[in-house]
């Protein structure tokens, strides 16, 4: 499968893209398509699975299996598929309000399982096909049709739901932001488990400039960080600044000043089991810390899907009956002659 | 029904007997009624068996809340129910008396353990004198037997402290009702050792006191008729198990996983009185069987769906509360065009309502209850080992057809158990899904229809070339993309519903039963056949004309059901449910007048209550 060569193309189906004009998702999906061509898996093998919500129509725009279900259930409508037939590469597209509120349940359990699917949190911050309401992720007092006065309600930040929920992969991309995106996204396909790529997503017309401080390429060099592994964390436009430990905490500092070196950075580790520092990282916002962009946390672990057919396999070569008739002959049973 | 047991000193033969255990929740009435029932079924006796236990896992020790029953009807030839009324009545304690002695005749037999009698036993129970026989105005033959203080002398040398030995006096209850019935004790010792395979000493102590239950029968109520019912009807040769309704219905969908050569999914949620579906399944990993324990009852609804989309046979179980959570998933499956079977173990409702209690009151929700126009497939299985059969067709006909197939059992039939003959697959039909061949390829849709069926074709992921895109989106005819055409939506509503009622041409036509010029035809659905058919026996029996439709098949109806109605003068639906039924005939055949009989109290209907009303029609000028 893997010697297959894909192009971008091969995963874009015929339909019309229907989104708003300079919206987010339109760049996601190329990102998608490319990681896809990257990954060099056929299409025929992989199925994208989304809720209801403007993202979730992207399955459409998807030259692959593809089912655009109901609001919230994403989660446990892959999840099924995933475990049916562990060989397809099962992506799930959810916005915040999909993933987060209706579908709250769903996403802590997926996780938890730790089921072998790629999570796409297309995170605009607002509802957009319901024409503007405040999101899960909506910052306190964010003024918006359903919240004129401004939300008296703390948001989720999903990387703590996704580590309250054991989640051993996280990353962070912007939407606009392609490269990176596509590194991203193939990095979650080829992780085994569930994994969570949050997509900071510009709403053009409900939420424009939510995104605004990582919108351009200088704007994220200022106030973004590209986490890689084994890699010191340096930002910055000129790539002055590094992050150190200190305490309990993260602090800034200017490398060169009160000499400080490359080597007294953090070295990032996606890869280490305690996700402590991983979560302070991907805490961080603006406009004291840069955010934190790239693959956060990515931790091996085994997944439900694959333990759910070893189990059947161990009980399979331990037990001799495997026809319904061989079983029940082999119960209690008597015989009328 | 039952015949008189009168006061002698001999062996009396029997036709049928029903024998009903009670106690305290925790005093093991259902294992000692399993067990009896199970080797009645050996001797070649019919049975049918109906335990009946409270909600609450240990209500107070003693108290009336806490009572749980199990009552097994034995019979020399076929029996239908498990009875109305009991013929020996086991009462470990006052709680339980009171509250069963509902179920008793004045010929009835009642044993009880007498060292459970005590004024602290009584006063638990709200009894406000000494005497409880008084107080409750029983003049019936009563074995008063020390159980508990027999089956602690009798494991006195076993090492066990006296409350684990007291745990075993269900066994001493079970001992002297073999001897009672004249049954050898070996079936029931080998049950007792494999159910306890991995504890021997436990099996050797429930053994030792079911021994001596049957000898202190012997030899201390020698003034006690006996009785033996033994089998007279030859049943069909082959092998049996004893199987109640969740189990039936679980190898049903096994069945069918292995005629169609999928994998069988279940995705489910625990729920009274469904769970033992999913704890079925799960025991059946050497059969391949895929079960997921979902965070919810919508998880288990939409896993299943994702499996169905992936190719698997896929069901989720649930009882009333849990369809009401599914209802949007049950909808995509519906417009995507999936096939899914999705189990209903009715209960009593609404809401939490009688969560262990047995009703019909779902009918109206399976058939209706979802937005918009969502005609789906409603099956309603009449026994316990008839949900084997109706799980089979509820599976082949969602795989045949591509659509979701909502199977209703209820909570009597899937607990109640019965003798099931084990069935030889090759006697089933074969389960062909619609599946995309290569020639189709070409221009291929995924709502593209066979024209007569109507039904779509499958094509499952991994398969090169038909990669397509379903979803809750209403879709175009002839291209499936996503429309909101008005013409186009008439178009599609009409062709999900005509798929549906092509299925009439898919499913038997309507037996009626009983007399052909019946002046009388009773009405009924899914799990009341048992009682329906017997009160159409006493009737018969009596000399009158009366017939029986018994309706399995509820979405669509069977073919003939408006010309079956059309012929009898007077006709009667009788259900668990205040007229469910009875409105969707009324609406399906114009101009249809029926009586209704209607019972809601989360207990079987009563057979001679049955013949009473029916009689009284008859005869209604």
């Amino acid at each position: 499968m893997s010697e297959l060569e894909f192009a971008s193309k091969d995963f874009k189906s015929d339909q019309y893209v229907r989104w708003c004009p300079g919206c987010g998702d339109h760049a996601l999906l190329n990102s998608l398509h490319k990681a896809m061509a990257e990954l060099g898996i056929a299409p025929h093998n992989i199925a994208v699975i989304s809720g209801i919500g403007c993202s979730s129509r992207l399955p459409y725009y998807m030259n692959t299996y593809g089912f655009h279900t109901i609001h919230g259930r994403a989660a446990a409508i892959a999840t099924g598929v995933k475990v049916a037939n562990p060989e397809l590469s099962v992506w799930q597209i959810s916005g915040d309000g999909d993933a987060l509120a209706i579908g709250g349940n769903h996403f802590i359990h997926v996780l938890r399982r730790n089921v072998n699917i790629n999570i796409v949190l297309l995170n605009n911050q607002i509802y957009g096909l319901t024409k503007g309401q405040y999101s899960p992720t909506s910052p306190r007092g964010f003024v918006s049709k359903s919240s004129p006065y401004g939300t008296i309600e703390d948001p989720f930040r999903p990387v703590e739901l996704t580590f309250g929920a054991r989640g051993h992969f996280f990353g962070r991309c912007v939407d606009v932001d392609g490269a990176a995106s596509v590194e991203v996204l193939v990095a979650s396909a080829k992780h085994k488990g569930t994994s969570v790529v949050e997509v900071l997503q510009n709403c053009v017309i409900f939420n424009d400039g939510s995104q605004s401080t990582v919108a351009t390429k200088a704007d994220r060099a200022k106030n973004a960080i590209y986490l890689k592994q084994g890699q010191p964390m340096i930002f910055g436009e000129n790539n002055e600044y590094g992050l150190m430990q200190e305490g309990f905490g993260i602090k800034i500092v200017k490398i060169g000043e009160n000499g400080i070196t490359e080597k007294d950075l953090l070295v990032h580790d996606a890869h280490c089991e305690d996700s402590t520092l991983q979560m302070k990282l991907a805490l961080m916002e603006g406009p004291d810390f840069p955010i934190a962009l790239g693959v956060i946390r990515d931790v091996e672990s085994p997944s439900y899907d694959e333990c759910v057919h070893a189990q059947i396999e161990e009980v399979r070569a331990k037990k001799k009956d495997h026809s319904l008739e061989d079983l029940l002959m082999q119960g209690e049973i008597w015989e009328v002659k | 029904m039952n015949k008189v047991m009168a006061d002698e000193m001999k062996v009396k033969d029997l036709e049928r007997v029903v024998v009903r255990f009670s106690g305290d929740s925790g005093d093991g009435m259902q294992l000692a009624g399993n067990i009896f029932s199970n080797l009645s079924a050996v001797l070649g006796n019919d049975i049918s068996t109906f335990p009946d236990y409270p909600a609450e896992i240990r209500a107070p020790q003693g108290t009336l809340s806490g009572v749980s029953g199990f009552q097994v009807h034995i019979g020399a030839k076929k029996v239908f129910t498990s009875g109305d009324k009991c013929d020996v009545l086991v009462a470990m304690n006052p709680a339980a008396l009171k509250t069963n002695i509902q179920f008793t005749t004045p010929q009835s037999v009642i044993i009880i353990d007498s060292d459970s009698f005590t004024k602290k036993d009584l006063e638990k129970a709200l009894y406000t004198t000494n005497d409880p026989f008084t107080e409750l105005n029983i003049h019936n033959q009563v074995i008063d037997a020390p159980i508990s203080s027999m089956c602690k002398d009798s494991l006195k040398e076993s090492g066990l402290d006296n409350k684990a030995a007291l745990r075993s006096k269900n066994m001493f209850a079970l001992g002297l009702v073999c001897w009672l019935f004249n049954r050898p004790l070996e079936h029931a010792m080998h049950m007792l050792q494999n159910k306890f395979s991995k504890k021997p000493s436990i099996a050797e102590a429930n053994i030792k006191v079911l021994t001596d239950g049957y000898n202190y029968g012997h030899n201390t109520h020698a003034t006690v008729s006996t009785y033996r019912v033994e089998s007279k009807e030859q049943r069909e040769k082959g092998f049996y198990t004893d199987v109640n309704g969740n189990l039936a219905t679980s190898y049903g969908l096994v069945a069918a996983a292995e005629k169609a050569g999928l994998p069988l999914f279940l995705g489910s949620y625990p729920i009274t009185p469904a769970t033992d579906i999913l704890h079925n399944l799960s025991k059946l990993k050497e059969l391949g069987v895929i079960t997921v324990q979902c965070e919810d009852e919508i998880s288990g609804c939409c896993s299943a769906i994702g499996a169905s989309f992936a190719g698997c046979l896929a069901a989720t179980s649930t009882s009333g509360p849990g369809i009401c959570l599914k209802s949007e998933a049950i909808n995509l499956a519906v417009i995507a065009e999936l096939p899914l079977v999705i189990i209903n173990v009715q209960r009593g409702g609404p809401s939490t309502g009688l969560p262990t209690k047995s009703e019909q009151t779902d009918l109206l929700q399976a058939v209706y209850g979802r937005n918009g126009e969502s005609p789906l497939v409603v099956i309603a299985a009449t026994s316990p080992t008839n949900c084997f059969d109706s799980a089979f067709m509820a599976a082949k006909i969602a795989l045949e057809h591509m659509t979701p197939v909502i199977l209703l059992t209820d909570g009597y039939i899937a607990n109640g158990s019965a003798a099931w003959k084990i069935p030889s697959m090759k006697d089933y039909p074969a389960i062909k899904p619609p599946y995309v061949t290569p020639e189709m390829q070409e221009g291929w849709k995924p709502y593209q229809r066979d024209l007569e069926s109507l039904v779509r074709y499958w094509a499952i992921p991994g398969k090169e070339g038909f990669q397509h895109r379903l979803g809750g989106l209403e879709k175009d005819y002839d291209t499936s993309a996503i429309s909101t055409d008005a013409e186009n939506h008439q178009k599609m509503t009409i062709t999900r519903q005509e798929k549906i009622n092509y299925i009439a041409n898919c499913i038997p036509e309507q037996e009626v039963l009983g007399d052909k010029d019946a002046e009388l035809l009773i009405v009924g659905w899914g799990g009341t056949y048992g009682h329906l058919y017997s009160a159409l026996e006493v009737m018969q029996a009596q000399g009158k004309k009366v017939a029986l439709a018994h309706f399995q098949y509820i979405s669509p109806l069977p073919k003939n059901t408006t010309e079956i109605l059309k012929k009898y003068k007077k006709v009667v639906v009788a259900e668990q449910n205040m007229g469910q039924f009875a409105t969707i005939l009324r609406s399906k055949v114009p101009g249809l007048n029926v009586y209704q009989f209607n019972r809601v109290k989360g207990q079987p209907f009563n057979v001679l209550r049955l013949v009473e009303e029916f009689t009284k029609i008859l005869e209604e000028k």
